[in-house]
Formats: structure tokens, sequence, C-alpha cells
């Protein structure tokens, strides 16, 4: 057996190696004399070898055969074997191990051992891997020692605690009377971790939350002696006394203070203090700045402490360093629905974010510059997300053309506007649109009806530079074959019009058909397109027939049969041509069905389609089937079918989307989808509030809340904010107004986007602050369930 | 509350701490996956990334790189100050601490990080308090490695 090298010596060889090959070969010589060394009963150099065994480790080699090492070296009286074969325990067992209970005995002990620097052994390892079987045998031991212990074990033992209410909530109360006591110890390292426990304990436990909110005068008290003493040496970080000590408990006020009114009002002037007294010129001092900021934010805090609190954000951002630009649009972001109108002031420099060089900068600055969009900037700001499109980095990319379009949509100032900024952004990244943007395209332009000559203009032109853009190359082809008559004859009022003939409409049409460039649907939309042409064009029809008779022998399969479907159009129906591809009346949004994204088949083709939902209805994750029986089950209250007076709910059975639905009916006679019902879901005095769910998916619902005023007096100065829970999204949108006048005379109505992936998640608290009478009132309404619009 | 911890030099990961239990693969994949992003960024980007539900933030030292990824609700700011009091505390301890003090006394290096964090949270805020602490434990460790004398040997002591 070759002698064994010494720690140093083994790593010194192994960087040395040259090759993979050859390290490998190193070490799986090393392993065997190590793993033979285990084997026998009593050697000197155990620790040695398991540190070996640990680097190699490292390396990415198993090292599972020294696993019992570990728990055997833990188990020797010498220190210097307990500390690695700690280290070694920390980092070979965790506690899905088996073996990682062997050393709970050993733990126990050493809970109790007479050298501080072996029971801290024990508390690391606890506090790193401790499974929660091993927490709960072990929990009184600490206990015991967060009471009657020097300071450097009492810190030591808090964070374990915390690892203890962290695998075993219910073991928390265990600790809640030691946590409380430790507060008034000196001891930084004990303060700290304390706070850090009564944070785990208030945040598992409402209970404790109550409890811990009577400590907030004394935490108060900790933080002013932190901040005005004098200058301390050993707690100093640039010119901040105890930094970490001063976020943790800023943290801890935060969950004190949130919504409790007292609990605020008693950290109101500490807070300010803090806000104003901290120098930033460092990080440390902008750390707790920051947290400062977060706290002031979630609390019940005076309107004066929350203009502080944006301003202090707003100076974040002019900040050279981008760490705190960074985190202060993060910040920015969390209150931009609370708190519109101050952040809107610092829009200007947010936008100049979005040239950042950073990406995480970019990304930041996107979103809250997609939340600042309004009606009064739509203009400008559209410019700007315009040119940051054709520059921003491709992750980004879809994420800014939806966001674009969503702004589009709500604050377009006029429909020619809307088109524009639609076609700008699918010639720069078409690639990276949703899919729905086609049918929605088309729907936006026929609607527009005097737009009709400039956009087939407009499309024809992006067409012949470049036909790589599928979806604008789909729209295109549409457009052509709906308004190609208004193409050829050569007249706009908006744009210079291009003469075009009819061959050059139809060679741009076949260029697209014969492109390997070409997706299918592309090719699809081409091909109906120049069907429809022959009806607005007088010279060259037998061209069309010729192309159409050609693609009735393509390969494609569904190019085949839209050809040969078009040549019995020309050859079998030719009487029914002219009323067949006649202009389409304008698309109503909510019945065009989502299917491949062509609105332009055929009514014979919808009767197929209830078939092919249901069938990706079945094949869909699970739980968004249990969703849906969940609707249609009986265990929704909020299901309403009382209005409904059609016996619907044979064919709700059958289909999923609302749109088929829709779909289906109008094509067996049409029924008047009835409105959403509302729900009132707040009234005092005189003032009530009713919820009206509408546009409802699998994943997000529009609510639109209305406000009305019985009383005799108006209300003024109505504002309504709304909190979600994590997992879901909300984008508030302006209200119509903050007036409620008296007695019926109006209402004002504010819409939420909410946006989910779990609808049972789905909650909301709702804060109205509003004047009645003279008198500024606030209230709280929790909003649990949320009526679904009714089936039509 | 930090989730893990690595030092990366020259692409390769000198020393890492979890504090979630995850099996050996998932932390490999998750430590190429950190590494990756974190090697690629430029020299003026700042030192935050989003990846997962997490947060990661790191900085780097000469050749090395101190990577911490964090929950959501912590505060990246002071997380930075975390890594800069652990790469004091190194130097103070190493004397201008290198990449190879890391690489060969890297048992030491995780001792160092264990006296300053405990269970993924900052368990000492004093700087001297953890140097002496370590201070102490080293030279027990001595102690316990001594050669044995002749007497203990033969058991008289």
């Amino acid at each position: 057996m070759s002698p064994s090298v010494c720690l140093q010596e083994m790593i010194r060889v192994i960087r040395g190696a040259r090759t993979q090959g050859e390290e490998r070969g190193v070490i799986q010589r090393e392993c065997a004399a190590i793993r033979a060394q285990f084997r026998q009963a009593d050697n000197g150099g155990r620790s040695h070898n398991l540190a070996k065994l640990l680097y190699v480790h490292m390396l990415g080699y198993p090292a599972h055969f020294g696993q019992m090492e570990c728990v055997r070296l833990i188990a020797s009286s010498k220190y210097s074997e307990k500390r690695i074969g700690y280290l070694g325990a920390m980092m070979l067992l965790d506690e899905k191990q088996d073996a990682s209970l062997l050393i709970t005995n050993s733990i126990k002990n050493d809970l109790s051992h007479s050298s501080q620097h072996v029971q801290s052994l024990a508390l690391c390892t606890l506090a790193c891997m401790g499974s929660a079987e091993m927490c709960r045998d072990l929990a009184p031991e600490i206990e015991r020692l967060l009471k009657a212990s020097n300071s450097y074990i009492k810190k030591k033992a808090a964070l374990c605690a915390v690892h203890i209410v962290r695998k075993i909530p219910e073991l928390g109360e265990m600790f809640t009377p030691s946590a409380h006591s430790l507060l008034s110890e000196k001891n930084h390292g004990v303060l700290h971790g304390a706070v850090i426990l009564i944070t785990e304990l208030c945040e598992r436990n409402p209970d404790n939350l109550k409890q811990f909110r009577k400590s907030v005068p004394e935490l108060v008290q900790i933080m002013k002696n932190l901040v005005t003493s004098g200058y301390s040496p050993e707690h100093n970080v640039a010119g901040i006394s105890d930094p970490f000590l001063q976020v943790r408990i800023l943290r801890l006020l935060r969950i004190l203070g949130r919504n409790n009114d007292a609990a605020s009002d008693a950290m109101n002037d500490l807070l300010a203090q803090v806000a104003t007294n901290t120098d930033s010129s460092k990080t440390a001092g902008s750390a707790v700045l920051y947290e400062t900021v977060l706290t002031i934010m979630d609390i019940r805090s005076e309107s004066g402490l929350r203009v502080l609190a944006v301003n202090i954000l707003g100076r974040f951002l002019l900040n050279n360093d981008r760490n705190i630009r960074y985190i202060s649009m993060t910040s920015l972001q969390k209150i931009v629905q609370t708190d519109h109108t101050a952040v809107q002031r610092h829009r200007g420099t947010i936008v100049d974010c979005l040239k950042d060089q950073d990406a995480s900068v970019k990304r930041r600055a996107l979103e809250l510059s997609l939340a600042l969009v309004s009606a009064a900037n739509i203009r400008s700001m559209m410019k700007e997300l315009l040119l940051f499109l054709s520059t921003c980095p491709p992750e980004l990319r879809s994420h800014a053309a939806s966001g674009i379009f969503n702004a589009a949509e709500r604050y377009a100032p006029s429909q020619r506007w809307h088109i524009d900024t639609i076609l700008h952004v699918l010639v720069t990244a078409g690639g990276d649109v949703r899919d729905e943007t086609v049918p929605n395209l088309i729907q936006l332009i026929t609607a527009a009806s005097e737009l009709h000559c400039y956009t087939v203009h407009k499309l024809y032109r992006a067409l012949i530079s470049d036909i790589v853009q599928q979806s604008l190359v789909q729209v295109a082809c549409w457009c052509i074959g709906e308004y190609g008559d208004l193409l050829l004859k050569g007249e706009c009022e908006e744009i210079t019009p291009m003469q075009v003939t009819e061959d050059d409409v139809l060679d741009a049409l076949e260029t697209v058909l014969q492109s390997h460039m070409s997706t299918p649907t592309s090719r699809g939309f081409a091909l109906t397109a120049i069907m429809k042409l022959s009806t607005r064009i007088t010279n060259n029809v037998d061209r069309i027939r010729s192309v159409v008779s050609i693609y009735g022998s393509c390969i494609d399969v569904e190019l085949q049969q839209r050809a040969v479907e078009y040549n019995a159009l020309f050859k079998k129906y030719d009487h029914m041509r002219a009323a067949v591809l006649e202009r389409m009346p304008v698309i109503d949004r909510n019945s065009s069905g989502q299917t491949n994204g062509d609105p332009s088949v055929e009514p014979m083709k919808e009767f197929n389609q209830p078939k092919p939902v249901q069938g990706v209805l079945i094949q869909e994750p699970a739980n968004q089937v249990c969703d849906l029986l969940d609707l249609l089950g009986d265990s929704n209250p909020p299901l309403l079918v009382t209005n409904d007076h059609t016996s619907t709910a044979p064919n709700s059975t059958n289909s999923t989307s609302s749109n088929v639905q829709d779909n289906l009916l109008d094509l067996l006679g049409g029924l008047e989808p009835t409105p959403a019902p509302s729900v009132t879901v707040f009234e005092k005095g005189g003032l009530s509030l009713k919820l009206q769910c509408d546009q409802q998916t699998e994943t997000s619902t529009t609510v639109t809340f209305t406000a009305s005023n019985s009383t005799q007096s108006d209300i003024t100065g109505f504002n309504l904010q709304a909190a979600v829970p994590k997992s879901v999204q909300l984008q508030m949108k302006a209200p119509s107004g903050d007036l409620i006048p008296a007695q019926g005379c109006g209402t004002v109505t504010q819409t939420v986007l909410l946006s989910y992936t779990n609808k049972a998640n789905l909650k909301m608290r709702v804060r109205l602050s509003y004047s009645s009478q003279g008198t500024a009132c606030q209230d709280m309404v929790q909003i649990d369930s949320f009526p679904s619009p009714a089936w039509s | 509350n930090r989730n893990e911890r690595r030092r990366i030099g020259r692409g390769k990961l000198r020393l890492q701490k979890w504090y979630v239990a995850l099996s050996d693969t998932q932390k490999k994949k998750i430590s190429r996956e950190v590494i990756q992003m974190v090697l690629a960024r430029k020299p003026k980007m700042c030192s935050f990334l989003e990846w997962r539900d997490l947060k990661i933030v790191y900085k780097r030292y000469a050749s090395l790189y101190f990577c911490c990824a964090v929950e959501d609700q912590e505060n990246e700011l002071i997380t930075l100050e975390i890594i800069h009091r652990y790469v004091e505390l190194l130097d103070k301890y190493f004397g201008s601490v290198c990449e190879l003090d890391i690489i060969f006394n890297f048992e030491k290096a995780y001792y160092i990080l264990d006296e300053f964090i405990l269970g993924g949270e900052a368990q000492e805020t004093s700087k001297k308090i953890v140097l002496k602490a370590i201070e102490q434990a080293d030279m027990l460790q001595e102690e316990a490695e001594a050669p044995r004398s002749v007497l203990e040997e033969i058991g008289l002591t």
C-alpha cells in the first residue's frame, strides 16, 4: 500500500495532472488508499484522510464511503477529529441520508460539552443539515442553551432555533419566551440572532405577531441607540454602526407594523430619523436606507414619510452605482400601482435606464416603463419603447412586444397610430410576438374601415421589402387578399400610394407562396389571398386559376385541401364564387375562433372545431382540468346560472373556451350573452362597492369595481388600493374619477387586471380611502371569491 | 435566508456551502448553471441576477467570484456586505488572501465561514470576535494534534 501523502501534497499532485484522465487516475489511487485506511481500526491520520476525501468530493468525485468515517470522527474525543468530522457531515450528509440520524446522539452530547468550541460545532451542524427528526429530538437542548449560556453560544443557539422553527413550525412555541428575553441582551451577535428568531416566529404564526408587537418600543430604542451612538470600531462599517443588525431590525419592524396602526405609529419617528440621517455614500449605508424605504412603504405610514421614501428611491435612481439603480427600480416596481403619481415623477430617469448596458437593469426599466404608460404620455413612451425593442436583448423581446401591444391597446390615441405601432413591432420583432397577435391585428384592421386603404398600402410596402417576419407576412397577405382592390386603385389619402399592377400584387403573393422562408401557415394565408383576389381584379383571373390548380397537388396537405376547394369554387361553384369571397364583415372580438390564427376559415369548418378543442382538453395538464371541473361543479357557490334563462348546461360541459362556446351558439341561432352580474363587496354608511368579473380565462380575470354613494353629500378623494397574494399579478387601470356624486347620481369605476397560475389562490384585499361629510375615512375589505361571468 | 454560497475560480468551484437539502446531482446542476451565468457577466454589470425564484448576488475579487443565492425578500445590498465581510475575514486570517490559500487550505476557509454564518444567517457582526473564535479553535486543534508525550503513550497521564 502506498504511503499516504499529506493533504497539501495530494492537492499539489492533483493540480499537476495535465489531463482529466490523469487527474481521475490520481484520485482513484488516493481514494483507494483512503478507503483502506478507513477500514483500519485505529490510525492517527484519520482526520487528514477525511480532509483529503472532502477535497476530492469538492472536485465532484463520489465520496459516500466517507459518511461513516464522519460519524466515527464526530464521536471521537479529540477536537481536531471532531472539527473535520462535523465539516464532513455538513458536506457529505444531508437530512435525506440515513446516516445523518447516527450523529444525533453525538450532537446531543456535544451540545453540553465543556468546551464552547465543541458546542459550537454541534450547533453549526444542526443548523446546517438537521432533519425534522433531529430537530425535534434536540429542540429542548437548544432551548436550554438559549437561556443559560454565554453570548458566544446564545447567538448560535438562536440561529439554531430559527432552523428548527423552519423545519417544524409548531415548535416555535417553545422558543417564544426566550426569544423575548434575548432582546434585552447587549451583545450584538445575540441581538442579531434574536431578531432573526423573532422574525421567523412572527412570520409563521399570527399569534406571535400580536405578542411581539408589544416589543416595538424596545426595538425602536435599540435602533435609536445604534443610529445615535458614537463611533464603535468593533461594529462600524463605512460609518454605519452594525448595518447588519440595523437591517434585520428594520425588517422585523416592517413585519410588526404591517396592517397595524398602533405599531406603525410607534416606529414613525424612528423611520424618519433613519431615512434622513443615514449616510448612503457607501453600500452599507445604502443597504440600511433601502431596508428603511421598504419598511416605510409596507406599513401604515404617514403620507409625508411615504413621500420621503419615494424621494430616496428617486435619488437612488440617479446614483452612479448600478447596483443601487437596480434595487431602486425593484422597489419602485413594488409601489408603482399604489403610489403611481409619485413614481411618475421619475419616469424620465427610468426611461433612460432602458439604454443601460446591463441586462438586469434593462429588464427592470422595461417593467417599470410599461407600468408607467398612461394616456397622457403614450406617444412619447411608445417612441422610447419601440426604440428599446429594436436594440433590446433577445430574452426581453417577447415581453417587450406584448407589453407594447397591451399599452397600445389601452391608450392608443388613434386607430392609425395603433395600427402603425403594431406594424412597427411586427417589423422589428415579428418573430417574438405571441400567436394571437395576427388575428388581433386583423380584427383591428377590419374595425378601422376608413384606414383600409392606408393599411393595405403600408402592408404591401412591407411585404415587398421583406418576407422574413411571418406574422407580418400573414397579416399582409390577409389584407391584400381582402382589400386588394383598394391597393390597385392607386388612391390613398393618408399615404402616398404606389402604382401597383395586378401582376405586381400576384407576384408578391406568389413569392410568399414559393419562398422556403414561409411557414405553412403563411403559405396558407397567401393562397387564400390569391384566391380572394380573383373577385377583386379584372385581368389576371386565369393566372390565379393556374396557381390554384398547381397547388391542388401540393405535398402540404393543408395547402392541397385549400387549392382543391378553390378549384372547385372555380369550376363547379363559379356562380357562388363572388359571394363566398366577398368582403368580410367587421370581426367581433369575442367570436373569433382561437385556432391556427386564420380567421378567413369558411363557416363550414367551424363545426369541426369542438372536437379538436376537446382533444386538447384531455391532454391538458391535470390541474387545469381540475380547475375546469371546479368551475363546472357544484362546489363553487359563485357560479352564476340564475340570470341565465337558457339551458346551457349540457353544452357547457362539452367545451372549454367561452370563445368556442360563443361560436357554437352563434351558429345555432345566437343567444345574447348575459352581462356578468355584479356582487356587492363593501357597504358602509351609504358607500357601496360592487365587483364584476369579465373576460375570464384560466389564468386571468378582468375585475371592474363600481363605487356608488347613497348619502346626501358627495364623496370626494375616493381612492382604491388593492393587494393580492404573491402568486397573483395585479394591474390597476386608472379610475374614472375620485368624486362619487351623492344620492346615486353617478359612480366611480376602476378596472383591475389579474393574472395568476392557480385560480384557487385568487384573493384580494382592497383598501378604500375617501372623504365623506368632512371626515377622512379608510376601510379595508377582503375578497376571497370572485363571481364567474355567466356562460352565455 | 441564504440557500447556498459559492466561490468560483477560473470556472472551477473552490468552495460551496449549501443550507438546503438537495441531492448531489441537483447541486451539481445548479452549480453549473449559476457558474455559467456569473462568468458570462461583464465587468460593469450590476451584482444581482434573477434566477428561478431566487436572487443571485455575486462579487468578484481578483480571480475569485463569490456568489450567494438568496430568497426573494432578502436585502441584496446587505448580502453584498456579507460577502465583503467574509472576504475581509479570509484576508485577515491568511494575510492578503489569494486563490491558492483557499485551494490548499479549503477546510480553514470553511471553518471561517462556519464561524461567521450559521444556518444561512450571519451569526456575528463583529469581525474581531469571529477572528478571535477561529484563533481559539485553531489552538485547540493544535493541542489535540500535538504529539503525545512519552508518559501519555504509556498511559501514565
